[in-house]
């Protein structure tokens, strides 16, 4: 995988263009405030309990429901002549564009160019002994993991058992636990790369950093 | 010695500027300006002459202060209660008491430093010998504006603390010294929940068998009645004592909402309309005596003050003790003499008299605690009954206590005892016949097999067949009263929709058949107060009593009136409080509801009287009492101190019942909060709430406020609150009608009458 055209790539189009439809049939109204080219805000607050931009709303039954923006994004266009009208289930009304985070790009990096393991279970993971020393004294990139390999301590109500790690050869890029936290099942516990991506990977991860405007 | 007192002129000034906050102007700047000039010539002059001018400025200062004090506003008072160098508890233990130990505190050590608790004692004299007299005081520590002390405003595990050592000084039999200087309790759930931990102080306060003196100088609400429930109370005279904050009713008068804040004008005049002073409170009997403070409010430094106020708690404790100790005629004989030799100025710690108490004292203590509390707040009301229905319902009281006493315990105790006899009786006849007769018993059962093995059908179905929950518990969408709700043709959105992808559904299915639960997830939509009351009790068993009485604007609040009377019209109730007898299932019971839809379901001295009226019936009559909160917005803030004063009514009156043998169980819906949740419904053993309701202390906005934390959508749901231990079960609402059958014949003590 060339991460490095990967990144390009997404340079070229920083956008997720998609098309808000409406969720059933009824009658549309747009919100009267809104033209395209207008910005966009998405659910906010720690618990996302402010809603986004109301963008339109739809009558089935004398039952008025809201539709709002889902993602910070520009509106591209509305579909104007479906104003006032009985759509049926999936009419799209409008069309966003999303600028993508810095952080949702180094998202989509990571899933191209590293292999993730999995956390199986609800549960404390550590590296075993060995491991762990050596990813204190020299880093994480330094230890090379094989399919097979007896790699971490699962800890859960003082049950430890080992787990091995299942996938690709290679050295481990990132850590996503710590030993004070329990990781959910279906969480990342590691990105193992191949050796010979590592430097082109931490390239991109750095320009991405420093070069991406912020959110 | 110049240069101090040059300093405590400027201090003093500075107090006169923060407490008129920026009012007054002209004196002020009288003031200012002779401070200021009189700062220029100090290093000019003699000592003699420095002197001199330094006791002309204070006889300026003095009839300055004497003048403002003759104008001080109520929000005023407020503002000198809140200021830093009001005199704090510290300061009262350091210069009333003769020695203390503090418990459980050292600064910011402290399982909660706002509340602050010491082992005190009072030296007195007897003849030559000398006394010392311990007290367990109790009170808010606002440490002069120390961050650490949360401005007095407790946490639940600081009332936790201090009802632990209320405990404590019972078991010691010595007397409570209670001092409230809190604007509020610190409002969250976390255990044991702010509200729950109120409710349980007030719970165990009404039945403390010692002393309780509380001294209000800063009563906010239910964080002051956590420790206020005493014997007597008495307030300091800039004090104030209150139902909300001058600020909380100008939010809510003024409809302000996320965090904006009202105008110093509407502030001023709430705290006018609320009657907070201690003047207003004596007036309306909510405290029993004010201590007279200097000019402008207590501060640390004035200790003829403190002189005061320790003869003052001493008269009082004597007091207290005076009125259930010894002999009826001696001990009036005692009071009457110790008044009037206080009145000639008699030194208190010159005398002495033992404060602890023997258990028939104790016993007379508690009563006459609850004998206190039962008269207050009568004029808060409206009750149009004449002499002659009082005089019908006094009657009926007499019959229900008397035919009770001959049904339950004359007759029906020796029935039992009768029939437990004829029981055994019976029991042995039977084995010993069963015994002779077995051998003709097999003979005939293998001659007539029928007449051996005896079945019944329904035996045998309830044994083999599998149990239909349909024809048990269900009504299968046959409802009593279909909401008027079900009658509109229109779709309805489940609030779960998003997560839980429930479609929408038609407004007669959803408010009909299902009886305003969701099919897909089970979210219960709010329902009107009615259709619990046909579809939950028997057909035609309610019987509603106290109708009458009606929720009144005691304190002439303004435009309150009006709107209580909107109230009234709209809905057709006096109160927000309906009280009624019903059945489940034939098991006659007592109900006071609290309806939303009456002014918020917000509780003043009428629903107050009701539910404790509902509460002696249900005593009287041996009747289960069901509290079930249709919904609460909490006390009525417009009524001031008589709908706080409900907090330790109603739950003294829950005390009674419980201590009686009764059933005490409370009900939520929609939504409950505030004061009712944090005394008479929070303090039930048996509390359970329904589906989709939200149950807390305060909203979010103010726990947002107060806080700083932003807090989850669902931090007020019954399933945080049944995880907090708040609440004893989640009921739907379509099983409330068995939920509570199965209530009543599994829970309550022992004086219910089918028990």
């Amino acid at each position: 995988m060339d991460i490095s055209a990967l990144l390009e790539e997404i340079k070229a189009s920083p956008y997720v263009e998609s098309d808000i439809a409406v969720p059933h049939c009824g009658v549309v109204r747009f919100n009267s405030k809104l033209k395209a080219g207008d910005k966009l805000s998405g659910p906010r607050g720690q618990w996302k309990e402010l809603l986004g931009t109301l963008l339109a709303d739809i009558e089935r039954e004398r039952c008025l429901k809201n539709i709002y923006a889902r993602e910070k994004g520009e509106l591209v266009s509305i579909n104007y002549e479906l104003a006032g009208k009985f759509v049926e289930a999936g009419a799209e009304i409008m069309h966003v564009r999303h600028f993508m985070s810095r952080n949702e790009v180094l998202q989509t990096l990571l899933r191209h160019s590293l292999f993730l393991f999995n956390a199986p279970e609800k549960a404390k993971y550590y590296f075993v002994p060995n491991i762990d020393v050596k990813v204190k004294n020299t880093g994480a990139q330094s230890v090379s993991v094989h399919d097979g390999m007896e790699l971490f301590i699962i800890s859960r109500m003082k049950r430890e058992t080992t787990l091995r790690y299942t996938g690709p050869d290679g050295v481990i890029y990132a850590v996503y636990f710590d030993a004070e936290h329990h990781v959910a099942p279906g969480q990342p516990l590691i990105g193992v790369c191949p050796p010979a991506q590592l430097g082109q990977i931490e390239d991109v991860f750095m320009r991405v950093q420093t070069e991406w405007p912020e959110d | 010695m110049d240069d101090k007192k040059f300093h405590l002129l400027t201090e003093r000034y500075n107090y006169m500027h923060d407490v008129l906050s920026g009012k007054n102007n002209e004196n002020l700047r009288l003031l200012s300006s002779r401070l200021e000039e009189l700062g220029r010539r100090l290093p000019l002059l003699s000592p003699a002459e420095r002197s001199d001018a330094l006791t002309t400025l204070e006889d300026l200062f003095n009839f300055v202060e004497n003048k403002i004090e003759a104008e001080l506003t109520p929000m005023d008072k407020v503002r000198i209660v809140r200021h830093p160098q009001r005199v704090c508890l510290r300061d009262i233990l350091e210069n009333v008491y003769d020695n203390y130990t503090e418990i459980g505190g050292m600064g910011e050590h402290s399982l909660d430093p706002a509340i602050l608790i010491a082992r005190a004692y009072i030296t007195r004299h007897r003849g030559k010998h000398t006394v010392n007299q311990s007290v367990m005081v109790i009170g808010h520590e606002k440490g002069h504006g120390e961050e650490i002390r949360n401005g007095g405003s407790a946490s639940p595990w600081g009332n936790a603390k201090a009802l632990h050592y209320m405990k404590v000084a019972e078991i010691e039999n010595i007397p409570i010294h209670a001092y409230v200087f809190t604007p509020g309790s610190y409002p969250v759930e976390d255990s044991p929940g702010a509200a729950q931990q109120i409710a349980k102080n007030l719970y165990e306060m009404s039945n403390i068998r010692v002393p309780v003196l509380a001294v209000i100088s800063e009563g906010g609400s239910g964080g002051a009645e956590a420790i206020a429930l005493a014997d007597r109370r008495l307030m300091f005279s800039h004090g104030y004592y209150s139902v909300i904050s001058p600020e909380g009713a100008a939010a809510i008068e003024g409809n302000v909402k996320n965090g904006g804040a009202s105008s110093p004008a509407l502030v001023e005049k709430c705290a006018e309309q609320l009657r907070l002073t201690a003047e207003e409170n004596l007036r309306m009997g909510y405290v029993d005596g004010i201590l007279q403070e200097p000019n402008l409010g207590v501060r640390c430094y004035h200790y003829d003050f403190m002189h005061h106020l320790r003869q003052e708690i001493l008269r009082v404790t004597d007091e207290i003790v005076l009125e259930v100790r010894g002999i009826e005629p001696f001990r009036s004989m005692a009071r009457r003499s110790r008044r009037k030799k206080t009145r000639v100025g008699l030194n208190m710690d010159t005398v002495h008299l033992r404060w602890e108490l023997s258990s028939s004292a104790q016993e007379r203590l508690v009563e006459r605690r609850h004998k206190k509390f039962r008269k207050l707040s009568a004029k808060a009301r409206v009750d149009p009954r004449n002499t002659w229905s009082l005089l019908k319902t006094r009657l009926s009281d007499f019959w229900w206590d008397f035919s009770s006493y001959i049904r339950y315990d004359l007759f029906r105790r020796r029935q039992q005892k009768i029939s437990n006899f004829f029981g055994e009786i019976q029991s042995e006849t039977t084995f010993f016949f069963k015994n002779q007769t077995a051998p003709v018993r097999r003979l005939f059962g293998r001659l007539l097999p029928r007449f051996g093995a005896k079945s019944s059908g329904e035996a045998e179905k309830q044994l083999t067949a599998l149990s239909d929950w349909s024809e048990t518990k269900s009504r299968r969408g046959n409802w009593a009263y279909i909401s008027n709700k079900a009658m509109e043709d229109r779709a309805v959105v489940c609030p779960n929709a998003a997560t839980h992808g429930c479609l929408d559904m038609w407004a007669p299915d959803l408010y009909g058949e299902f009886a305003g639960v969701c099919t897909h997830c089970g979210h219960h939509f709010p329902m009107e107060y009615q259709w619990y009351l046909y579809n939950i009790f028997d057909k035609g068993s309610i019987r509603e009593f106290n109708a009458e009485i009606e929720a009144a604007d005691p304190l002439g609040y303004e435009g309150f009136g009006v709107k209580l009377e909107k109230a009234k019209a709209a809905t057709g109730l006096k109160s927000s409080c309906l009280t009624f007898e019903a059945s489940i299932n034939n098991i006659k019971l007592v109900v006071a509801m609290l309806v939303a839809t009456f002014r918020g379901g917000s509780v003043g001295a009428a629903e107050g009287e009701k539910f404790i009226l509902a509460s002696e019936r249900a005593s009287k009559k041996r009747l289960p009492f069901l509290a079930y909160t249709h919904g609460t917005a909490g006390i009525r803030i417009q009524e001031g101190v008589n709908g706080v004063i409900q907090m330790p009514r109603c739950t003294i009156a829950v005390r009674r019942y419980i201590d009686a043998g009764g059933l005490y169980l409370v009900l939520y819906d929609t939504s409950s909060y505030a004061g009712p949740v944090a005394s008479f419904l929070g303090c039930s053993p048996y509390q359970f709430a329904i589906r989709s309701s939200n149950v807390g202390f305060a909203g979010p906005g103010v726990i947002q406020e107060t806080t700083g934390t932003v807090l989850a959508p669902n931090y007020h749901s019954v399933y945080k609150a049944l995880a907090r231990g708040h609440i004893q079960g989640i009921w739907d609402r379509r099983e409330v009608s068995f939920n509570l059958h199965q209530a009543m014949l599994t829970m309550g003590g022992r004086n219910l009458y089918y028990k």
